[in-house]
């Protein structure tokens, strides 16, 4: 699915966030149509993070405005904007460690899909779901395995798994692929081209630059805070500032 | 309307001295809970042991208590390093540190203070110094010394640990270790060490506050407990990390306790620096969390 | 096996009322109503904590704040007819027991509720703080606070006459039988429910639960306010269990740390541990008390706390599953 003309799918303007006197972002505009794959890089400590943070509620930006499907998003927290279809993949993961895999994706169904329309689904609809869900990352065959018994590219999937329960319109995908191995990388690439496929506008945030050249329709760089280049990912990436800042001064 | 202004000016002065001595108190969990992130809650009983400590080696020897309380700091050093020791090895490595950390150190206050009952009773202990009881008078105000010495020599304590810090190799690490524990692997220095040297540090802080604090009043094992919500108002109302703030922080409770200590009685005061600490966490939330 | 949550429910009523109605026909002796009252108040007052501590991963070091306003509600209570009788010539039935029990429970509910709202938006190590900051408040309120004795405490008389038979202590037995069964049913209930898993989530990462769509500070109020007002509940009898209520013992440290450590002993993953340290630490300490000194008594159960934490932390029960898993 490629780019389509239409109302877009979150529009930002002029975000701004302070961590004390430090400004982490200022002046943030972007515009995100639906079915879009967009790589957000930038050097570490460039603001992607904080971003993302602000985007789906877990910080707050002083200034600035986020609309997400023509919704303004001022004032909801965290929960709300997930259940509105914002969803979200942690850098370092996040497991729900006491519980079974197949617990950590019922949360969200529980929480999130059940919770938007009322027991859309009944109880064995979710144990359904949840199977699905983890098959869908190869994981099924350790539903009733904790988390801790997972490898590192095992716990970036059931992320993205718990993140995709939610049923989102739009998923950050917040360093999905660090530290994975380049045959890990791909089986995370082609679970997210997958999920795009079906109708997930995709954000996301990179360090591995072959990755997000080869994911993304669209570039957007952040440096110290600011956005230097928004674009197709080719011409992005000539920026020469964009150059200036990746190969250092 | 003159006489309550003698009241005011004279809870005012008490109240700064009072604040002077609660920077010693607090300092350590400054170092504990604002830089190492470790809520030590059961510091309180750490100071009690250097009020006794203070007790029976003034009744003994008849030594002048703030002497004792210098002397001992490096076997309360030694102490802290070794619970640091535990708890690292219990929770910190373990990566489970919130409830049962938690209940560690409560477990510690609470062992801390059934152990002082059971060896010296529920009596109130005093030591003997002749600084305690007379006071110097400036014009209408009174500076009784058994708080002016406790305060001059708490700011003092204050100084040296604020220069420590800034200074020497270590104290930076500290420092370092507060702002990002990633960052000492630059420094070539191990953070558990660190850590240890400044948990170490911060109990060291108790044999000086806990002799300070038998100066100031007798002592039993359960006002140990009080100070529970003094020490860590101050220190989350001075911003958590910073020795100025601490230092501010602590004058600011010493002067509200002592004013309503005089105008409402000495019952209410108890509920001034918990009522302040539950103001501050739901005021300032933001301020806390943005670490 | 796997037990449905009303049959567990008609369970425990079951085993209640085997329990008092067994007590009541084979012992007489008082003695054995005044120490089971105080189990009892233990199985109560450590499960209530295990709702918020266990299942939420919050930790209340203020227990000695809910339960002492419980019992405080309920003395405001008990001298209500008087004073009305007194001031406004206005005749008051007296109010019974169980309208008290659950006067405290509001009571203690809302300053569950208060309290969370002003601090669990922060990293659980505020809260932490300020519920032990929160028992000094109080209890300072109490201690200045003349029409319940103040500092000096006050002295409750009990009523003359019992119901269900027999004497008051042996009524105060059977409420906080009702109430211990009450609070457990309540405890494996949520631990079985979405809602115990939601609290669960926030337990475990309280980013990655909002993330899920967890309204985590909704439910965090909603575990305050109930384990709250479980304790309070658990205060209300405790005027006619003393009859003489005064600050120093109403907020007693004893309790702070019992609830505490009993769960963290028996085991915070699920109902049964809180019930098993309470029964062991309760009963040991009942008995430890006629031969050593209280003071020994509460040194031996924080050395266990810590030895416990440090040790073996998920308890008396997760000691049993790791031993059952090795057999396996």
């Amino acid at each position: 699915m490629t780019a389509e003309a239409g109302p877009p799918l979150l529009e930002v303007r002029g975000l701004g966030k302070r961590f004390g006197g430090f400004v982490a972002l200022e002046g943030i505009d972007l515009t995100i149509a639906k079915g879009e794959r967009l790589g957000l890089i930038g050097p570490n400590g460039s603001g992607k993070s904080t971003l993302v943070n602000c985007l789906t509620g877990t910080l707050h930006n002083e200034t600035g405005s986020i609309h997400f499907e023509g919704k303004d998003l001022r004032g909801l927290i965290a929960h709300e904007r997930t259940r509105l279809g914002l969803a979200r993949s942690f850098q370092l993961p996040k497991p729900f460690h006491s519980m079974s895999l197949a617990d950590n994706v019922r949360i969200p169904l529980l929480y999130t899909v059940n919770a938007r329309q009322r027991h859309a689904l009944s109880d064995a609809q979710i144990d359904e779901r949840c199977q699905e869900l983890l098959s869908h990352v190869n994981l099924a065959d350790k539903a009733r395995r904790r988390p801790r018994d997972l490898t590192q590219v095992e716990m970036r999937k059931l992320e993205l798994a718990r993140a995709v329960a939610t049923q989102p319109t739009l998923l950050f995908a917040d360093e999905a692929m660090a530290g994975l191995s380049h045959s890990e990388i791909e089986e995370i690439l082609a679970v997210l081209l997958r999920l795009n496929e079906e109708g997930i506008t995709i954000v996301l945030i990179e360090h591995i630059m072959s990755a997000v050249m080869s994911f993304s329709t669209r570039l957007m760089v952040l440096v110290a805070g600011h956005k230097i280049a928004d674009g197709p990912p080719q011409e992005a990436i000539r920026n020469p500032e964009v150059e200036r800042a990746y190969l250092g001064e | 309307m003159l006489v309550s202004f003698d009241l005011l000016l004279n809870a005012v002065v008490a109240g700064i001295l009072l604040g002077g001595f609660y920077a010693a108190v607090s300092i350590g969990v400054t170092i504990s809970f604002g830089m190492l992130d470790i809520a030590n809650i059961s510091q309180p009983a750490f100071i009690l042991l250097g009020c006794y400590a203070a007790y029976v080696i003034n009744g003994t020897w008849g030594v002048d208590p703030i002497v004792i309380g210098v002397v001992t700091t490096p076997l309360f050093f030694l102490l802290g390093m070794v619970v640091y020791r535990l708890y690292y090895y219990a929770f910190e490595r373990r990566g489970e540190q919130a409830i049962q950390g938690l209940a560690f150190f409560f477990g510690l206050l609470f062992v801390g203070e059934v152990s002082l009952v059971l060896v010296f009773g529920v009596d109130y202990r005093f030591v003997e110094a002749r600084y305690i009881g007379p006071s110097i008078h400036l014009g209408i105000v009174e500076l009784p010394l058994r708080m002016l010495l406790p305060c001059v020599f708490s700011l003092v304590m204050v100084g040296v640990v604020q220069l420590y810090l800034s200074r020497s190799f270590i104290g930076r690490a500290i420092l370092a270790v507060s702002q990002d524990p990633g960052a000492l692997q630059l420094m070539a220095a191990s953070p558990t060490r660190i850590k240890q040297i400044a948990f170490g540090i911060s109990i060291a802080t108790c044999a000086v506050a806990g002799a300070f604090l038998i100066i100031i009043q007798p002592v039993e094992p359960s006002i140990g407990r009080d100070y529970i919500g003094r020490i860590f108002a101050i220190c989350v109302l001075g911003g958590m990390t910073s020795m100025p703030g601490m230092l501010l922080a602590s004058m600011l409770l010493g002067i509200v306790e002592s004013i309503t200590a005089t105008f409402y009685g000495p019952s209410w005061a108890p509920a001034v620096a918990f009522g302040l600490l539950l103001i501050t966490l739901a005021v300032r939330p933001a301020g806390l969390l943005g670490r | 096996m796997r037990v449905s949550n009303s049959l567990f429910w008609v369970l425990i009523v079951a085993v209640g009322t085997v329990f008092v109605v067994a007590s009541r026909l084979t012992i007489t002796n008082e003695y054995f109503y005044f120490a089971g009252y105080v189990v009892l108040e233990y199985i109560v007052l450590s499960t209530a904590w295990n709702i918020l501590g266990g299942y939420t991963g919050y930790t209340n070091f203020g227990t000695g704040a809910f339960f002492a306003a419980g019992a405080y509600s309920a003395a405001v209570l008990h001298k209500l007819p008087a004073t009305l009788h007194k001031t406004f010539d206005i005749t008051m039935a007296p109010v019974p027991l169980p309208v008290m029990i659950v006067a405290g429970g509001l009571v203690s509910g809302l300053m569950g509720l208060g309290t969370g709202y002003l601090t669990l938006r922060l990293r659980g190590v505020f809260f932490a703080i300020a519920t032990l900051a929160f028992t000094i408040v109080v209890q300072t309120l109490i201690v200045n606070w003349d029409y319940v004795g103040g500092s000096r405490g006050i002295y409750i008389i009990r009523p003359a006459n019992a119901p269900l038979g027999g004497g008051y202590i042996q009524y105060l037995f059977s409420l906080m039988t009702l109430l211990a069964v009450v609070s457990v049913g309540i405890a494996r209930t949520i631990e079985r429910s979405r809602f115990g898993l939601g609290l669960n989530s926030i337990r475990d990462d309280e980013l990655a639960a909002e993330a899920s769509g967890v309204p985590t500070l909704r439910m965090k109020l909603i575990s305050t306010a109930l384990s709250g007002a479980l304790m309070g509940m658990a205060g209300a009898p405790l005027p006619y269990y003393v009859t003489y209520l005064d600050p120093a013992s109403s907020f007693n440290l004893a309790y702070a740390v019992n609830s505490v450590a009993m769960p963290v002993i028996g085991g915070m993953q699920s109902w049964i541990g809180p019930v098993i340290g309470s029964i062991l630490l309760g009963t040991i300490q009942q008995l430890a008390t006629v031969t050593i000194s209280s003071a020994l008594n509460l040194l031996i159960v924080g050395v266990l706390l810590i030895l416990f934490v440090v040790i073996a932390p998920n308890g008396i029960v997760g000691l049993v599953q790791a031993w059952r898993r090795r057999e396996a």
